[in-house]
């Protein structure tokens, strides 16, 4: 059975961001061969049609209007459920992002569909369109399915393969009018603490310290390798606790929750609060003095070791790695 | 002030998860109140304590969820309300919490609703913005600060880790991000108050809805736990070669670089 799925396309700082190209992907698969329509909503975001397009959407919808200048739940709301009105999508597909997972349930909500959140993967099984997501901080999996409404999922970043990319792909980018109206709650001021970088939820590499590099300066080193690898910098509730660094680099059970290609913990004793932030990472590598530390039970490779010198050399060999290829 | 918090009783995430017939297996399990939710229980006494009111703190779940609602009264909340599906709704999810919780707080003229920003269980983080969306609402999820001046309303929500200062107006629905404040422990005086407290106890019924009214729009066919992770490799020999090795390891056996 064909559907149209429409795909919203997430914006930030005038750039697409990679887990759109992973949900359109998720509703490739979900459209069976149907139509795949990305949706942008913003200021100026047609230009980032072609993007869509080459990632493996069929065509875009595209509202502008200088209230979506900066994201509001009423203002994509209004945009987003005025495409659908238009298009009348089978399915809808978003990345399950901070703005994903604070607008998805309210167009859930709209039009009293189903929707599940931050799915890792999805499948066409037994002629039903089955997702599976991680449950009880990834400990466990349930593989789900909407029985009401539309096919509606948020998949969460760098879990499903984007499409290859095709320059040569065309389409149509056309625009639709929205009056944008009655925003309820305005944004005065971002803060941006976090944004430097690589983004810490959608990076392939992550370098994560904890009470072992015991204080700020100790991030050092780490920001070192994280560059060296174009990767994020992350941490256990520990370094934030003792101050050693933002909150916005928490990962764990309170904190953000990340899936990278590669996970290396350093000084980290591997707290379940931590591990249910990061234990489903591809590869985890722990470096830490503690041979008993809890990190290690998760970790694929272990070096026993003080972080300030095992980190440098890491970095010092990584450079020479990436000499040589 | 009319402060409402949608309270979720969850399994301790300290625990073991095992599976018996195709469920989570809950036998001696410890249960506690969602740690999210534990936020909202403070900012909501916080908020009265300064300007006035009542805050009545709600659950849908089992009878079970009773205790958790006693913890809410002992750290001072003022009541509590169960709604009780346990012999009307088998496989809810969370459209189901959300039109109950909704059909409860239509006619209550709440001020302010307060909710943790995701449970830790089930991890949607769908039933404060569902509620919202059925009460007509706004809502501001992921919140790390809270003011309130007369209806205006300022709060601070956290975006990946950047903060937005926002504008807004109650009656609000927020949910609670970590940092919002430092959650309170019962004291004892309270605990022994809450005994006292006013615990409602209702049914869809007294909500005049029918179990077709709340019926799950998806289905969860299978619960399964990840495979078991091979125990790693620990390096050994002098740090230098382990380095290299680990670097070869990485670039050569697993391939992420």
């Amino acid at each position: 059975m064909s559907r149209k799925v429409l795909v919203l396309g997430e914006v930030r700082d005038g750039s697409l961001r990679n887990v759109s190209f992973e949900a359109i992907a998720a509703a490739k698969t979900v459209a069976e061969g149907g139509e795949v329509v990305g949706v942008l909503v913003g200021t100026s975001v047609s230009v980032l049609g072609a993007e869509l397009i080459q990632n493996g959407a069929d065509r875009v919808v595209v509202v502008e209007d200088e209230k979506l200048n900066l994201y509001t739940s009423d203002g994509y709301a209004q945009a987003l459920l005025a495409v659908i009105d238009q298009e009348k999508p089978e399915g809808l597909v978003l990345g399950h992002t901070s703005l994903g997972k604070d607008l998805s349930p309210r167009i859930a909500g709209k039009l009293a569909s189903g929707l599940i959140s931050d799915a890792t993967a999805v499948e066409v099984a037994g002629g039903n369109v089955v997702f599976t997501r991680p449950i009880y901080s990834g400990k466990a999996f349930e593989k789900k399915i909407v029985t009401e409404g539309l096919i509606f999922a948020t998949v969460r970043p760098n879990n499903i393969a984007p499409l290859q990319k095709d320059e040569s792909r065309t389409g149509e980018v056309s625009n639709l009018s929205v009056e944008i109206k009655d925003l309820r709650a305005i944004i005065k001021e971002v803060v941006r603490k976090a944004s430097e970088g690589v983004d810490l939820s959608e990076a392939k590499v992550v370098i994560s310290g904890g009470r072992g590099v015991k204080s700020a300066d100790g991030f050092q080193p780490l920001k070192e390798l994280a560059n060296v690898l174009g990767g994020a910098v992350g941490a256990s509730r520990g370094a934030c606790d003792a101050d050693y660094c933002d909150y916005s680099l928490q990962i764990g059970q309170t904190g953000k929750v990340v899936t990278p290609d590669l996970y290396i913990a350093c000084g980290i004793s591997g707290a379940i609060q931590h591990l249910a932030g990061m234990s489903n990472s591809k590869v985890i590598v722990a470096i830490n003095k503690d041979p008993e530390a809890n990190i290690f039970k998760v970790a694929d490779y272990g070096i026993v070791g003080d972080l300030f010198e095992v980190v440098p050399l890491l970095t010092e060999e990584f450079k020479k790695l990436k000499v040589h290829s | 002030m009319k402060i409402y918090v949608l309270m979720k009783r969850t399994f301790d995430t300290e625990e073991k998860i095992s599976i018996r017939g195709g469920k989570i297996n809950e036998d001696g399990a410890e249960f506690i109140i969602n740690p999210y939710d534990e936020y909202a229980i403070e900012e909501a006494i916080q908020v009265r304590d300064a300007k006035g009111g009542e805050v009545t703190v709600i659950s849908v779940g089992s009878e079970e969820s009773e205790k958790q609602l006693r913890t809410a009264l002992a750290m001072g909340a003022d009541k509590a309300v169960l709604i009780n599906t346990e012999d009307d709704v088998e496989n809810g999810d969370q459209f189901t919490t959300a039109k109950i919780l909704a059909e409860y707080l239509k006619d209550k003229d709440a001020d302010l609703i307060i909710g943790g920003n995701v449970a830790i269980d089930g991890g949607t983080g769908q039933v404060g913005p569902r509620v919202a969306e059925l009460l007509n609402i706004p809502y501001v999820t992921t919140i790390t600060k809270l003011e309130i001046d007369g209806t205006n309303v300022t709060v601070t929500r956290d975006v990946e880790g950047d903060s937005e200062v926002i504008e807004t107006s109650l009656p609000l629905l927020v949910t609670a991000q970590q940092g919002l404040n430092e959650p309170r422990y019962p004291s004892l005086p309270g605990i022994m108050k809450a005994k006292k407290k006013p615990l409602e106890e209702l049914e869809l019924d007294d909500l005049d809805l029918e179990e077709d009214d709340v019926e799950a729009k998806t289905k969860t066919i299978e619960i399964y736990l990840p495979p078991k992770k091979e125990a790693g490799r620990v390096l050994a020999g002098d740090l230098n070669d382990q380095v290299k090795e680990l670097v070869h390891l990485l670039h050569s056996e697993a391939k992420v670089i």
